[in-house]
C-alpha cells in the first residue's frame, strides 16, 4: 500500500467502507436491474451500462448483512477488475477521502457482522472506522457458488 | 531494431501464407505434373524465402530452402520429373521450413537443429553428388530465371522470351540515357535486335504482370482485433438504433420517422458490410486437406482424390477457426475409415483411387458442408451389435432404432467402429468431440451413409456468431431471448384447448403435437422464478397457453412461456466470470428499450430439466408413430377424407406431411401418370379413389380428364360430377425427401381417438377398419397404396413409414 492513498467512500447498514479510487471506473445512481434466475443470490442482476453488461453484486448479502429496506434504492459503484466491469450495490456514496497508511490495522478480530475475510483493514480516522474492501475477493463468487451448491 | 522486427513480422506472414498454398500446390503438381505454372509459382516462393532468409541471416533456413530450390530448378528445366518420392521429399522441406519460421515466431532464432539428413535426401533426389557449398553460400546468385518471374524490365522480359543478349540491352539502354527519346523496345527494334512482335509480346507480359500487382496494392493487412472492436461499435449501434426505432414509432413524428429510417437503412448495410469484413472463404481452411488426404492416405496405403464444390462460401472468421479441428478430424476419418483399400475397390467393382468430395453452400442463413466419400458406407448391423455391446442401448432399443438414429450413435462419447485402432482414428475419442465443438458454436451435424456406396457427413454451421435472429419470450415478468437456430415452431393452446391439450404421463406433462408426445417444460420452474405466472393446466386459468417447440441435441421438447413477444436481430454479449458455469443461459443482449435481457440455452435448458437424457423415451416414441396405424389399440390423430366410392377414410396424422390445394389445371402428364409442380420439384399424384381399384371411375381416360385437363378436353366432361369442381384436395406424403401427392375428394376433419383397429382379408391398399366418430372408417396403408402405384418410389434400400 502506498503512503498515501485515495479511497472512494460509500456506506452499508451503517458501516463505512472505502475502495482505492483508482479500481473505481464511475459511480451511478440505481439503475434498472434484470433479475438472473439460477444464480447465487449476491448477484441482483445484470445492468446495461452504456451498452455493456455488468453483472451487480449487493455487498450488503455479499458481507451477510441483512437486505437494505425495500424503499431504499442501492447505488452502483461500478469497479474495474481483471474480467471486467462489476458493479457493486451499496447504500450511499461517500466522499474520496485521503487516507494515510499510519492509521492502517488488520481486520479487528472483534468485527462482527460481515465477512471478515472480505475486509483488508481499518483505517482509524479520527471521528469513525473506514473498512477497505478487497475488490478481489469480493468479485470472486466461488465460495458463494459453493455455498449454494451445498446447501442444494 | 523494431524496424527489424517488424522485417522479420512480414517475413513470417508472408511466408506462412505462402507455405499453406505451398502444401496446396505441390499435391496438386504432384497429380499433374505438367504443370509449368504451379510449377514456377512454387519455385518463386521457395526462392522468396531463401533470399529473405539470407538477408535477414537466418542461414539454416536458407540452406534448406535452398537444397529444395535446386531440386525445384531441376523439375522445372524438365531436368527431372516429378515422383511420389520427390513430392515427400519436398514436403519434408516444407515442413522444416515450417518449424524454422515457427521458432523464429516464438524465440527469434531459427532453432537447434539438424537438417543435414533433409539436406542430403534432397540433394540426392537431384541425382548429383552432396555439395558442402550449399549450405555455406544459401543466397549465393540468385536463379536467373526466377528474377524473370517476378514483374520484370521490359528488357529482361526480352532477355528471357526473345534470346536478346545482355550487351544489346545495355547499349540500347546507354543510347537511351544519352538522350534517345524512344522506348528501349523500339531502339532494340533499330538495331535488329528484336522483332517487333517480340516487343509486343514482352510488353504484354510486363502489363499482365502489372496487374497482378495492382490487385494486391487494392487490399491491406488489417488487425482482427481492429476488426473486432469494429464489430463490437456496430453491434453497439445496431441496439441504438432499435432504441430509436421503438422511440420514432411512439412519436409520430414524421420528419423524425423518415431520419430514424434511413438510419435504420444506413445501420443495417454497415452491419453487413462490417461483417463481410470478418468473412473469410472456406477455401482458406479447406487449402490444407489436400495434404492432410495425401499423407493420411498415404499412410494407410490407400489412393484418394480429393474434390471441392464451393471454396468461395464464406464464414466468419471466429466460426472458420472453430470448425477447423472438426472438419479435419471428418475428413482423416472419412480417408482412414470411409474409403476402402484399392484391393478391395476393384473387388467391389469401383475406381481404385477413392473419391472424397467436400461441398460447401450457404441455405437458409446457415452454410452446409458436407464430407462424402464414396467408400464402404457404414454397417448398420456392426454399429447395432457394437452399441448393445457397449451398452450404450439395449438391445431391445437396437431393433427399434431406424437407421439413421444408428448412424448417429457414432458421435456418442466412447464409441468407435474401427476394427483396428490406426494412429488416425478408431479410438472413440473424436467424433464426439467433433458434435461437441460443432454445437458449441450453434451447428448441427448429421450423416448419412449407404453401405457399398459411402457415406456424408453434414456439418450445419451459423453465419456468424455475434448477431443473431433470436425469439423473445416473457416469463415471470422478464424478458428472454431464444436463438432461432434451436427454434422449430410455435404452438398456442387457446384456453379451451389447455385442459386436453396437455396431458400427464407419470407427472410430466406433455403435448400432443400431430400425433408425437412433446415433453413440456415450464420455464418458469426451470428458472425456479417462484410465485409468477405459472400456468397450471388443472387450474383451468383462461389463458392461452404458448409453447416454443424447441431442438436441442436432436431431442424436441417444448417450452412453455407466459407469453410470445417477437423476433429479433440482438448482439449476444457474454456473461460476467461471476455467472459462468450456469449453462442455461448463452449470454445476455440488450433490447430495444435498453434492458437487458437474458439468452436461454436450448441443450441447458433441456438439461436442466432433465429432458435431454431420455433418449430411450424418445426412439419409442418414433418407433411408434413408424408404425404408424399397425399397432392394435392406442390414442391416435387421425385426418379423415372422403373418396370417390370408398366413402370415408383415415390416415394416421403422423403420415402426412402436408395438405395442399392445387388448381385444376397445373396438373401435367409425364409418362403414365399425373404430376404438379410442388415446391420446385414435380411431384407424382396418385388418386386415391383409383388406387383403390374403384369400379366406376377405373379407366385411363376417365381419370385424365377428370385430374384437370377440363379445358382441353372439356367437351367428354361429365357436366353432372360435382368433383371435378373447385381445387383438387391433395394429402402430400413424404418419404425420404421425395413427396407424392394423394388425391383424394375432400378432407373431413382431424380427430384424436382411442383406435383399434381390425384387419380385414386381404384389401388392397387398406390396413383395417377402425371406428372413428361412431363410425366404421377404413385405414388406407399409405405406403402400400404409394408402392403399388409408384414402384419406384421406394427404390433405395428404405424402412418405409
Amino acid at each position: 500500500m502506498s503512503h498515501n492513498e485515495q479511497l472512494c467512500t460509500f456506506f452499508l447498514d451503517g458501516h463505512f467502507f472505502g475502495v482505492p479510487v483508482q479500481q473505481v471506473q464511475e459511480v451511478i445512481r440505481y439503475q434498472e436491474m434484470t433479475r438472473v434466475p439460477l444464480v447465487p443470490q449476491v448477484v441482483r442482476g445484470l445492468i446495461n451500462l452504456r451498452g455493456q453488461i455488468v453483472t451487480a453484486i449487493d455487498l450488503r448479502r455479499r458481507l451477510g448483512m441483512s437486505d437494505r429496506p425495500a424503499d431504499q434504492l442501492p447505488m452502483n459503484v461500478v469497479v474495474r477488475t481483471d474480467d471486467g466491469a462489476l458493479s457493486l450495490l451499496v447504500d450511499e456514496i461517500g466522499d474520496v477521502i485521503e487516507v494515510e497508511e499510519k492509521t492502517f490495522e488488520e481486520p479487528p478480530e472483534t468485527l462482527k457482522g460481515m465477512r471478515r475475510e472480505l475486509i483488508q483493514g481499518v483505517h482509524k480516522l479520527s471521528d469513525r472506522l473506514l473498512h477497505v474492501l478487497d475488490i478481489e475477493k469480493a468479485c470472486r463468487l466461488t465460495d458463494v457458488t459453493e455455498t449454494v451448491a451445498a446447501v442444494r | 531494431m523494431s524496424d527489424l522486427d517488424d522485417i522479420v513480422k512480414e517475413f513470417l506472414v508472408e511466408s506462412y501464407e505462402n507455405l499453406d498454398r505451398l502444401d496446396r500446390d505441390l499435391v496438386t503438381l504432384e497429380k499433374n505434373p505438367d504443370d509449368g505454372e504451379i510449377l514456377k509459382s512454387i519455385f518463386r516462393t521457395i526462392h522468396t524465402i531463401k533470399g529473405t532468409s539470407g538477408f535477414l541471416a537466418f542461414n539454416q533456413l536458407g540452406a534448406v530452402a535452398h537444397v529444395g530450390e535446386n531440386l525445384l530448378g531441376r523439375l522445372r528445366d524438365r531436368q527431372l520429373v516429378l515422383d511420389g518420392e520427390i513430392t515427400t521429399g519436398l514436403l519434408a522441406m516444407v515442413d522444416a521450413v515450417r518449424q524454422m519460421l515457427a521458432s523464429i515466431e516464438a524465440s527469434g532464432v531459427e532453432g537447434e537443429r539438424d537438417d543435414s539428413e533433409l539436406i542430403a535426401t534432397l540433394t540426392r533426389l537431384q541425382g548429383i553428388a552432396p555439395t558442402p557449398v550449399a549450405s555455406d553460400a544459401p543466397e549465393a546468385a540468385p536463379d536467373k530465371n526466377a528474377e524473370a518471374a517476378l514483374p520484370a524490365s521490359i528488357g529482361a522480359i526480352l532477355m528471357e522470351r526473345a534470346g536478346v543478349t545482355q550487351e544489346e540491352i545495355l547499349r540500347a539502354a546507354e543510347r537511351q540515357s544519352a538522350g534517345d527519346p524512344r522506348h528501349l523496345g523500339e531502339i532494340l527494334v533499330e538495331q535488329g535486335a528484336a522483332r517487333p512482335a517480340d516487343v509486343v509480346d514482352a510488353l504484354q507480359v510486363q502489363q499482365s504482370a502489372r496487374v497482378q500487382a495492382s490487385a494486391s496494392d487494392s487490399s491491406i493487412r488489417v488487425d482482427v482485433g481492429l476488426l473486432d472492436k469494429v464489430m463490437n461499435l456496430v453491434g453497439e449501434l445496431v441496439l441504438a438504433r432499435n432504441q430509436v426505432l421503438q422511440f420514432a414509432n411512439r412519436m409520430k413524428d414524421t420528419s423524425f420517422l423518415a431520419a430514424s429510417q434511413r438510419l435504420n437503412l444506413i445501420t443495417t448495410e454497415l452491419q453487413a458490410g462490417v461483417m463481410k469484413t470478418r468473412m473469410q472463404p472456406i477455401g482458406n481452411i479447406w487449402g490444407q486437406f489436400p495434404r492432410t488426404v495425401r499423407d493420411v492416405a498415404l499412410g494407410c496405403g490407400k489412393e484418394v482424390s480429393i474434390e471441392m464444390e464451393g471454396k468461395e462460401t464464406e464464414l466468419d472468421k471466429t466460426i472458420i477457426e472453430a470448425i477447423k479441428d472438426p472438419l479435419t478430424h471428418l475428413v482423416r476419418n472419412s480417408v482412414d475409415h470411409g474409403i476402402e483399400l484399392p484391393v478391395d475397390r476393384v473387388a467391389a467393382g469401383k475406381d481404385r483411387i477413392g473419391r472424397l468430395t467436400l461441398r460447401a453452400y450457404h441455405e437458409g442463413g446457415q452454410v452446409n458442408i458436407e464430407i462424402s466419400d464414396d467408400g464402404a458406407g457404414l454397417n448398420v448391423e456392426r454399429i447395432r451389435k457394437k452399441a448393445v455391446e457397449r451398452g450404450v442401448i439395449t438391445a431391445e432399443q437396437a431393433v427399434r432404432m431406424t437407421e439413421r438414429e444408428i448412424f448417429n450413435l457414432i458421435f456418442l462419447a466412447g464409441f468407435s467402429t474401427a476394427q483396428k485402432v490406426t494412429k488416425v482414428s478408431g479410438r472413440g475419442v473424436g467424433m464426439d468431440v467433433v458434435k461437441t465443438n460443432v454445437e458449441k458454436i450453434g451447428g448441427t451435424v448429421d450423416l448419412q451413409s449407404a453401405v457399398g456406396q459411402g457415406t456424408t457427413v453434414r456439418v450445419k454451421i451459423p453465419l456468424t456468431l455475434a448477431i443473431i435472429p433470436a425469439l423473445v419470450v416473457s416469463c415471470g415478468g422478464d424478458r428472454y431471448a431464444i436463438p432461432q437456430v434451436s427454434l422449430l415452431e410455435l404452438v398456442r393452446l387457446a384456453p379451451e384447448q389447455a385442459r386436453s391439450g396437455i396431458e400427464m404421463v407419470q407427472g410430466a406433462p406433455v403435448h400432443r403435437l400431430r400425433g408425437r408426445l412433446l415433453p413440456l417444460v415450464y420455464l418458469s420452474r426451470v428458472l425456479e422464478l417462484a410465485g409468477t405466472g405459472e400456468v397450471r393446466p388443472a387450474a383451468g386459468n383462461a389463458v392461452n397457453i404458448n409453447i416454443v417447440v424447441l431442438q436441442a441435441e436432436g431431442r424436441t421438447f417444448g417450452l412453455v412461456v407466459d407469453e410470445i413477444n417477437d423476433t429479433e436481430e440482438i448482439v449476444v454479449k457474454p456473461l460476467g466470470q461471476q455467472l459462468k458455469g450456469f449453462n442455461t443461459f448463452a449470454g445476455a443482449t440488450i433490447m430495444g428499450d435498453g434492458k437487458v435481457a437474458l439468452i436461454l440455452d436450448a441443450l441447458g435448458l433441456a438439461q436442466k430439466a432433465n429432458v435431454i437424457s431420455e433418449r430411450q423415451d424418445r426412439t419409442r416414441d418414433a418407433a411408434e408413430s413408424a408404425a404408424g396405424g399397425k399397432t392394435a389399440s392406442q390414442r391416435q390423430t387421425l385426418l379423415l377424407f372422403q373418396t370417390g366410392a370408398h366413402g370415408r377414410m383415415a390416415i394416421p396424422l403422423s403420415l402426412v406431411a402436408r395438405l395442399e390445394e392445387f388448381p385444376r389445371n397445373k396438373v401435367e402428364s409425364a409418362g403414365e401418370g399425373q404430376v404438379v409442380q410442388y415446391r420446385g420439384e414435380i411431384m407424382p399424384l396418385i388418386r386415391i379413389a383409383q388406387a383403390l381399384g374403384s369400379q366406376e371411375l377405373g379407366s385411363q381416360e376417365l381419370r385424365l380428364q377428370e385430374l384437370g385437363s377440363r379445358e382441353d378436353e372439356g367437351t367428354t366432361a361429365d357436366a353432372g360430377r360435382d368433383r371435378g369442381e373447385g381445387p383438387l384436395q391433395v394429402v402430400v406424403y413424404a418419404e425420404r425427401g421425395r413427396s407424392v401427392g394423394l388425391v383424394v375428394e375432400r378432407v373431413l376433419d382431424i380427430v384424436e381417438e382411442d383406435v383399434v383397429v381390425e384387419r380385414m382379408a386381404d384389401r388392397a391398399g387398406i390396413l383395417g377398419s377402425a371406428v372413428v366418430q361412431q363410425r366404421v372408417t377404413d385405414l388406407l396403408d399409405v405406403p402400400g397404396v404409394v408402392r403399388a402405384a409408384h414402384p419406384g418410389f421406394f427404390a433405395e434400400p428404405a424402412a418405409a413409414g
